[in-house]
Order: C-alpha cells, then sequence, then structure tokens
C-alpha cells in the first residue's frame, strides 16, 4: 500500500490530471475513466518505486492509458486522430481547470445523489469502491451511477462558468453524510470545499467554508463513547477544536465584511455564536434569533423557521417559543421533537413526554430516534 | 437520497387483482415472470438504484431466549394466519415518487395468463445509518 501521504498527494492531483487530459483534447468521460486507472496504478507501482514528479508521471500514465482506450475503440475515429498528434509530456501547465471540473460535476442537469457520486471520484479523487461503500450500495450500483452521470454532462462545454450555488448544495450534500466506510465524507467536504475557495473569490463559498469548520469543530464533543449524540447544550466544550474554530470565524468575518449575504454565511454566523459561548447558558440567543431572522428571509425555508422557534425559546422563553411554533405546520420534520422541548422547558412534562415518543417514532435517523427515545423515558421516571 | 425497502408477501398483503397462486400457472408465464423480476434487477443496477434483493422461502420458525444456560425455544412452523414475507428489495433513489414508481412496475410483474399480478407491495423508508450527526 502506499503511504497516507502519497494518497493525499495522489488524489489532491486527481482533478488537474483530469483538467490536463481534457485540454489535450481528450473527452471528459474518457478522460476521467483514465485518470483512475493511472490512480490505481500509482497505488500498485509508488511504493517501489516511486516519481521525482507525481503530477507529471500521474499526466503520463493517464495519458496512455486514454490513448490505449483510444485505440481498442477503433469506432471512435477522432479520438483515433488524437493518437497521430501527441503531445510531448512535457512540464504540467499551470492552469488550474479545478473549478470547471467543480461546475461540470455539479451540474443542473444531474440528480443530487449523481454529482456527489462524480464529485468524489472526478474532483475528488475516491475510487468507485470507496464511495460505493461510504453510500453503502454496491459497487456495480455506484459504477452504474457514475457512468450515467458522465454520459448526462458528455455534451456540456467544459469552458463554461457554471453556477457556484449548485456546486456549494453537492459539497453541503457530502459533508452531511458524516462518514461510514473507510471514508471520512466530512473531512473531504471541508477539503474539497477549501479547494474552491482557493479557486474561487466568492463570499458563500467563504460562508459554507466557515460553516463546516464550525461544525466540524464541535465533532468529538458531538458523540459520547458508546455513539449516544450529546445536545449542544451538554457537549463538553473543552473538546472543541478552537483551531478550527478560529479559522471559520476569520473566514466568516472576512466574508461578511463584503457585505454580501447569502444563506451560508448566516449559517456560519449562527454556529460561531454557538463556538463563542463559553458555556451553554452565556449564548447570546437574542443575536442568534435575529440572524436566523435574515436566514428565513434568504431561504423562506419552514424548518430554518422551526430552528428560530427554538432560539426563540431560548431568547424570550418557552412561551414565546410555543407561539413561534404555533405559525409553522405540524407535519414538518422534527416539529415534535421541538415541541416537545419546549413544552418540557415550560414545566408541562406530561405533554413534553408524549411528543418526545411521537418525535422518536417518526425520526429517519437511528441515533436520533434513540436520543428522542431516552428523553420521552426520562421524562416518564 | 433515501433507501426504501419493498416487501413482497407469501400472505398477509390485501389480495392481488390476479391473485391465481403461481403453482396452477402455465410453465412459460412463471419463466416470463421470473424473467421480468430479474430484468427489473438489472435495470436498477444499471440506474443505480439498486441496494440488494433476497427471496426467502416460506417455512421457518420463532426463537427466543429461555433464560442463562438454557438453549433457546423454537416455535414453528408457522401459523396459517402469519403474515409471511416472500422476499425483499432495497433501493436507493432519488425521491419518494420514484421509490413508488418503481414499485408499482414492480407490482406489474406478469402471473397467469401473462397479465400483470397488481400484486401488493409494503414500501418502508430505511432508517439512515448515518455515525455522526454533523450539526
Amino acid at each position: 500500500m502506499t503511504t497516507g501521504l502519497d494518497e493525499a498527494l495522489l488524489r489532491s492531483l486527481t482533478p488537474n490530471v483530469l483538467g490536463i487530459l481534457v485540454r489535450r483534447g481528450a473527452d471528459f468521460a474518457s478522460a476521467e475513466d483514465a485518470v483512475q486507472e493511472a490512480l490505481i496504478e500509482a497505488v500498485r507501482v509508488w511504493p517501489d518505486d516511486r516519481p521525482n514528479d507525481p503530477k507529471g508521471w500521474l499526466v503520463t500514465v493517464a495519458w496512455r492509458k486514454f490513448l490505449g482506450m483510444a485505440r481498442s475503440d477503433a469506432a471512435r475515429r477522432r479520438r483515433e486522430d488524437l493518437v497521430d498528434d501527441e503531445p510531448a509530456p512535457g512540464p504540467a501547465p499551470a492552469v488550474d481547470d479545478t473549478l470547471q471540473l467543480y461546475f461540470l460535476c455539479a451540474h443542473p442537469s444531474l440528480t443530487p445523489s449523481s454529482a456527489v457520486a462524480l464529485t468524489l471520484r472526478a474532483v475528488g479523487g475516491l475510487t468507485t469502491r470507496q464511495i460505493a461503500q461510504a453510500y453503502l450500495v454496491p459497487e456495480a450500483t455506484m459504477a452504474q451511477r457514475i457512468s450515467r452521470a458522465k454520459r448526462t454532462v458528455s455534451g456540456v462545454r467544459f469552458d463554461q462558468a457554471g453556477d457556484v450555488a449548485t456546486v456549494l448544495r453537492v459539497l453541503y450534500l457530502v459533508f452531511n453524510e458524516g462518514y461510514s466506510g473507510d471514508v471520512d465524507l466530512a473531512a473531504e467536504a471541508i477539503r474539497l470545499t477549501r479547494r474552491l475557495f482557493a479557486s474561487i473569490d466568492h463570499p458563500e463559498v467563504a460562508g459554507l467554508l466557515a460553516l463546516m469548520l464550525l461544525h466540524h469543530a464541535r465533532r468529538a464533543a458531538r458523540t459520547a463513547a458508546d455513539g449516544e449524540l450529546v445536545p449542544l447544550a451538554e457537549q463538553d466544550r473543552g473538546a472543541w477544536d478552537t483551531r478550527l474554530i478560529a479559522e471559520g470565524v476569520e473566514i466568516l468575518q472576512a466574508a461578511l465584511a463584503r457585505d454580501r449575504l447569502g444563506e451560508f454565511q448566516a449559517q456560519a454566523a449562527i454556529a460561531a455564536l454557538h463556538a463563542d459561548a463559553p458555556t451553554a447558558a452565556e449564548t447570546d440567543w437574542v443575536q442568534i434569533v435575529e440572524w436566523y431572522d435574515e436566514l428565513a428571509r434568504l431561504t423562506g425555508s419552514p424548518v430554518v423557521r422551526l430552528n428560530r422557534a427554538v432560539a426563540v425559546g431560548e431568547a424570550d422563553g418557552p412561551r414565546a417559543g410555543l407561539a413561534a411554533l404555533a405559525e409553522l405546520d405540524d407535519s414538518l420534520p422534527r416539529y415534535a421533537a421541538v415541541a416537545a422541548y419546549l413544552h418540557e422547558r415550560d414545566g408541562d412534562v406530561e405533554t413534553a413526554a408524549r411528543l418526545y415518543r411521537e418525535a422518536a417514532d417518526k425520526a429517519s435517523d437511528q441515533a436520533e430516534r434513540a436520543h428522542l427515545t431516552r428523553q420521552a423515558a426520562r421524562l416518564r421516571k | 437520497m433515501p433507501k426504501y425497502l419493498l416487501l413482497k408477501h407469501y400472505r398477509g398483503a390485501p389480495a392481488a387483482v390476479n391473485d391465481i397462486p403461481m403453482e396452477q400457472w402455465a410453465p412459460e408465464e412463471v419463466t416470463a415472470h421470473m424473467d421480468y423480476m430479474r430484468d427489473f434487477a438489472t435495470r436498477l443496477v444499471e440506474t443505480g438504484e439498486f441496494v440488494a434483493e433476497q427471496a426467502l422461502t416460506p417455512e421457518g420458525t420463532f426463537v427466543r431466549y429461555d433464560g442463562e444456560g438454557k438453549p433457546p425455544v423454537t416455535d414453528g412452523p408457522f401459523a396459517e394466519t402469519k403474515d409471511l414475507i416472500a422476499g425483499f428489495l432495497i433501493i436507493d433513489v432519488a425521491s419518494y415518487e420514484r421509490a413508488l414508481e418503481l414499485a408499482g412496475e414492480l407490482s406489474a410483474a406478469p402471473g397467469a395468463g401473462g397479465k400483470p399480478i397488481h400484486e401488493w407491495l409494503e414500501l418502508r423508508p430505511l432508517q439512515s445509518e448515518q455515525l455522526l450527526d454533523p450539526k
């Protein structure tokens, strides 16, 4: 096996190498396959014979793989022609095509799950097997999902700028998946968002990166050793990663100073206010409510208004929170959980216990369901 | 990207429209049914939506713990009234609507006379297995 360092290097080089192949005239789908094969060969060869110029090595090998595919597919004349004018494998150009890859892999014609899979492979340099394990589907299913996605974007021009908002949604989806299998998707989402942040000057990219860093900083404190969820108010704040918090806050402040607010900056601002409180009791709920107002204005999302009701309950008391909740549709996910919490704070233990049980029945996540069931059990004592 | 479980029943589901049991079908009707089911699964792999499938035999037994140092107790065969699962299929799809669409297609598998069975299938969302809550 290669060392962890080599794997990180390989994966960081993936989008550059892919971009170079596409600029040399390879179609995206074949180039992407060729780069995957080159990565697999690097994992096999590098431990015994590590190249001095890893990127040049990858470009050379990937290009050779691409030509091999073109030769073996004689029906595709256009690619055959490329064989005749093979460019000299000199030093790789410094142009960073990474940004174009982000746009292509998050193209609006793709379903969210396809965009996620394609981004993780073409930009992230993960193997199909790793992505399949992370999303708990068979490798054959994931391979088909990726090749369909590539067919879907095959007509998209590689040199057109896309919509940053769709890229951010894809990265946020990856981040929210947490981790399963041997891939830490949250860390991978942060890596990919950092890279995007370095490629494009956009306050919402900064906002998303800050949001991820601020959430990630709390990761160790968020689950107990036995896997149980630990609510924010009960977390050991000493276990929060202060370095990540400081970085997230700095990135956020620079973004906010530009006065082009967006939903990710607003979400990051809320996360920063939580991170800033030395104890749960010292949380600045009044400011958090103000940010939720901004967020509700920006998104119109009922889920945001549900979270706002919790913040109102903390800032102005449970009665005010329940009043804010009463304006919302009670079929919203987590509505019962929020209602239970506010009723308990208001002293109505019986209603709270009933609502916690109801919320547990509706929870779509196992850890959350267990947490809500324990809340109901605690109140029945 | 939610996952769903589709359950087929030997018994326990409401009666299908074309409710003639398989042992009374013509051999080519059985073959046509099996082909349809296999093609359905193959297509799901191609669309990137297949997770798992498994057929189950009708026989089985209840089992439970019977206390320290004792072997587990069994209770079988199953009573005629027991809800009986025939098999399951797990899919990973973009939406609930897509899950319904696929269940509809599966329920249209041909039975007696080559006509769709219109079998009732049970559709159940899987609980997610996320190890860490990102919030």
